[in-house]
């Protein structure tokens, strides 16, 4: 495909778009899937028929919308009325009702509940109207197994101009303007990266993106893969023009459901049949061609160095760095590993350039950051926010707080090598610096908020079940190291603690952190020190009075009647 | 204990089995690359149920790879089973957000209930119980996976009834 016909065949698609009426947008996220969103389609599908609106409504199959827990969901555009927790009979209404006789289907607006009437513009409401969608913008919205839906949207026009006036160094530069840094989570700034894997010169080089998002509680790649797969590859494709690669990888994790491998699948095929991806992109002279490679469940293989041992097929076990990857990395060439959603943001960055995405967000930390949001909160879901941000405007006015009346205890970012933020820094600004000064980290983008029936000493020491079941088992401090404190912790919460134990945790925890290989077992102790740390009062309750504070832990030391 | 040298337990697997012919379709398609490795164990895994050591041994041959190299490599990720497995699965989400919500309550309701354990099975083998490190469910947490089949919003009070629902293993 040459650039006139891809022009026309972006400006045909958009002419589609906009003639076919009002476009019927049921989410088929996983999330809404799973609560019977299949059946809302075939519902809507066979509505729009019968009412005999197919010329005036189009029925889309689009990505995930953001509130999982409103679930099903079907928006109505260009009218932007979403409606919730859709099942087949309500979905025949919503077509009856809002397209044939031009009425809002109220009870079942977005956010209605028994007290509230729901909201007709989502937008106004504070999930919406709190978040700044860049990475996000297009999901939800588009049809991700249909490139020309992408195309229409603005699709490649960033990868385009890269290639056709800017210059690889341009690219850089841009990204580096841009203050975007690491979305997996350790904030490295991203153009420093690809500089380095630019200046060094090889034969071969590779891009990888990084989609073996392992946290517990964290959907924010798997969602972006479902809902804007092309997004990411023309992110790759940016990426691969500056430093000068020809081949990518994307490493998909294992233990998702096929949709998200099954999206970039038909996505990496669209894209090399329009010409976007494989030999003279655009007839640029520029080659580039992504595989996909899936994961078979193991944590440690979202450390880098584990990844790309692992896509070459062996134990996914890491290695010392350096070399760095961008030096040394897949099959020793100079290789470009970035996470899901850090690709997802440069078509942007390129398109309105970085000095426009430097303005969001704070100074350290610019930009927008997309966050899963689950546990005890009322709208748990995708958002996506602008760094700066605090943890009580997510919590609270995005999230709509803590249901049942129950009191906020923390907030739990980064995962198993995570931390625990409480209650008195809920007014921190969420930004690299911040959450790491509180002993926690941005992490990936898993936000898990607890209530006071969760109890901080199990949360450890479930944490440490989890990096001990995890760990690879190459170097002795993460390998025996997380199996002494997950057996102090047991202990612990069975009512068998005593204070020794607790000097010999603090004693352990360093020792494990600084002597590990890599992040795993770096971080391993991360949600023990930052528990002793906020709740430490907890730890010496379930030890001095064989109690549990928040009545999780089975006692089974405890006195008879003290549980 | 197994004893160590099971070569004498190894059937040889050719190509004549159609299985057999689906994974080296598989190889095929990676120009028989041995990087293919675990891209073909998750192939194999699929068309034979679980890995076992005929099917470890044949893939190894045709990917040039020695057999403890593939050995390895199946039992460090958790996705692979060199076991034939249950009938019936269930898969109890034990993710932060699920854990939150109180999927150790269900996990003590399946134990309770029908002595169903993670590695040790019910039902005279015929059923088994997995833990998974988060299913991207959080939304719905907590979730259980009956059969493939997504239970949201779980309760420990009546999860050992839909497990008895779905699967038609009774307690």
């Amino acid at each position: 495909m040459n650039v006139a016909e891809w022009e026309a065949r972006a400006a045909a698609a958009r002419e589609r778009m906009a003639a076919s009426g009002t476009r019927v947008c049921v989410c088929s996220g996983a999330s809404c899937m799973v609560s019977g969103g299949d059946a809302v389609l075939e519902a809507t599908e066979k509505a729009v028929k019968s009412a005999g609106l197919e010329g005036s409504a189009r029925v889309v199959k689009v990505g995930c919308m953001g509130t999982c827990s409103q679930g099903p969901l079907v928006r109505l555009d260009p009218d932007g009325v979403v409606y919730q927790k859709m099942d087949a009979s309500k979905a025949g209404r919503v077509i009856d009702k809002h397209l044939k006789n031009k009425a809002l289907l109220r009870e079942s607006l977005l956010f209605a509940g028994p007290a509230e009437p729901g909201v007709e513009r989502p937008s106004e409401h504070p999930f919406y109207a709190r978040q700044l969608q860049v990475v996000l913008e297009h999901c939800g919205r588009i049809n991700p197994e249909d490139i020309d839906e992408y195309l229409a949207v603005g699709g490649y026009r960033a990868l385009y101009k890269a290639l056709s006036s800017m210059s690889p160094e341009e690219v850089i530069g841009e990204v580096k303007m841009s203050g975007l840094r690491g979305r997996g989570g350790a904030g490295f700034p991203t153009g420093l990266k690809w500089e380095t894997a630019y200046r060094h010169v090889a034969d071969h080089k590779y891009v990888v993106c990084n989609g073996d998002e392992g946290d517990p509680g964290a959907f924010m790649d798997r969602a972006v893969m479902e809902g804007d797969p092309q997004r990411i590859l023309e992110g790759m494709a940016i990426a691969a023009y500056a430093v000068g690669a020809d081949r990518g990888f994307i490493y998909v994790r294992g233990e998702f459901p096929p949709l998200a491998i099954r999206r970039l699948g038909i996505a990496i095929e669209q894209a090399r049949a329009a010409g976007l991806l494989g030999r003279n992109i655009l007839e640029t002279g520029f080659n580039f061609d992504i595989e996909i490679r899936i994961g078979a469940g193991a944590y440690v293989c979202g450390e880098e160095t584990a990844l790309l041992i692992s896509i070459e097929g062996r134990r996914g076990v890491p290695r010392p760095r350096p070399p760095f990857p961008a030096e040394s990395g897949l099959w020793g060439k100079p290789t470009l590993l970035n996470n899901v959603e850090t690709y997802a943001g440069v078509a942007p960055i390129i398109e309105r350039g970085g000095e426009w995405y430097s303005t969001i967000g704070t100074a350290k930390s610019m930009g927008t950051k997309v966050f899963a949001l689950a546990g005890a909160i009322n709208r748990t879901g995708l958002i996506e926010v602008p760094m700066g941000i605090t943890l009580r405007e997510i919590i609270y006015d995005i999230g709509g707080g803590i249901p049942g009346g129950r009191r906020f205890k923390a907030a739990q970012t980064g995962g198993p090598v995570g931390g625990c933020i409480p209650e008195q820094y809920l007014d921190v600004r969420v930004d690299y610096e911040s959450l790491v000064g509180l002993g926690s980290m941005m992490g990936s983008g898993g936000l898990i908020v607890m209530d006071d029936t969760t109890c901080m000493v199990n949360l450890a020491r479930y944490f440490m079940e989890f990096c001990m079941d995890e760990s690879c088992g190459k170097c002795v401090p993460c390998r025996v190291g997380t199996r002494q404190m997950h057996l102090l912790l047991s202990r612990i919460c069975g009512g068998e603690g005593t204070e020794r134990d607790l000097a010999l945790l603090e004693e352990l925890a360093p020792y494990c952190r600084e002597a590990s290989l890599c992040g795993l077992g770096q971080g391993a102790p991360n949600t023990l020190m930052s528990t002793l740390r906020h709740f430490r009062d907890e730890y010496l309750v379930h030890i001095r009075e064989k109690r549990c504070p928040a009545g999780e832990c089975a006692m089974a030391g405890a006195p008879a009647g003290v549980r | 204990m197994e004893p160590l040298n099971r070569a004498s337990q190894i059937k040889t697997l050719t190509a004549d089995d159609p299985r057999a012919a689906r994974v080296l379709l598989e190889i095929e398609r990676y120009r028989r690359s041995p990087d293919a490795l675990i891209q073909v164990l998750h192939v194999a895994q699929d068309v034979f149920g679980y890995l076992s050591l005929d099917v470890l041994q044949f893939v190894g041959r045709e990917l040039k790879l020695p057999p403890s190299h593939v050995y390895g490599v199946a039992t460090f990720y958790h996705l692979f089973s060199l076991k034939p497995k249950a009938e019936h699965r269930v898969v109890v989400c034990t993710g932060t957000a699920c854990q939150v919500r109180g999927a150790e309550k269900i996990l003590e309701a399946l134990r309770r209930g029908r002595g169903l354990t993670k590695g040790s099975p019910a039902a005279g083998g015929r059923l088994s119980l997995d833990h998974a490190h988060c299913i991207g469910a959080c939304g719905l947490a907590p979730a259980v996976l009956i059969d493939e089949r997504m239970q949201a919003r779980a309760d420990a009070g009546s999860i050992d009834g839909l497990v008895t629902a779905v699967t038609g293993v009774p307690r």
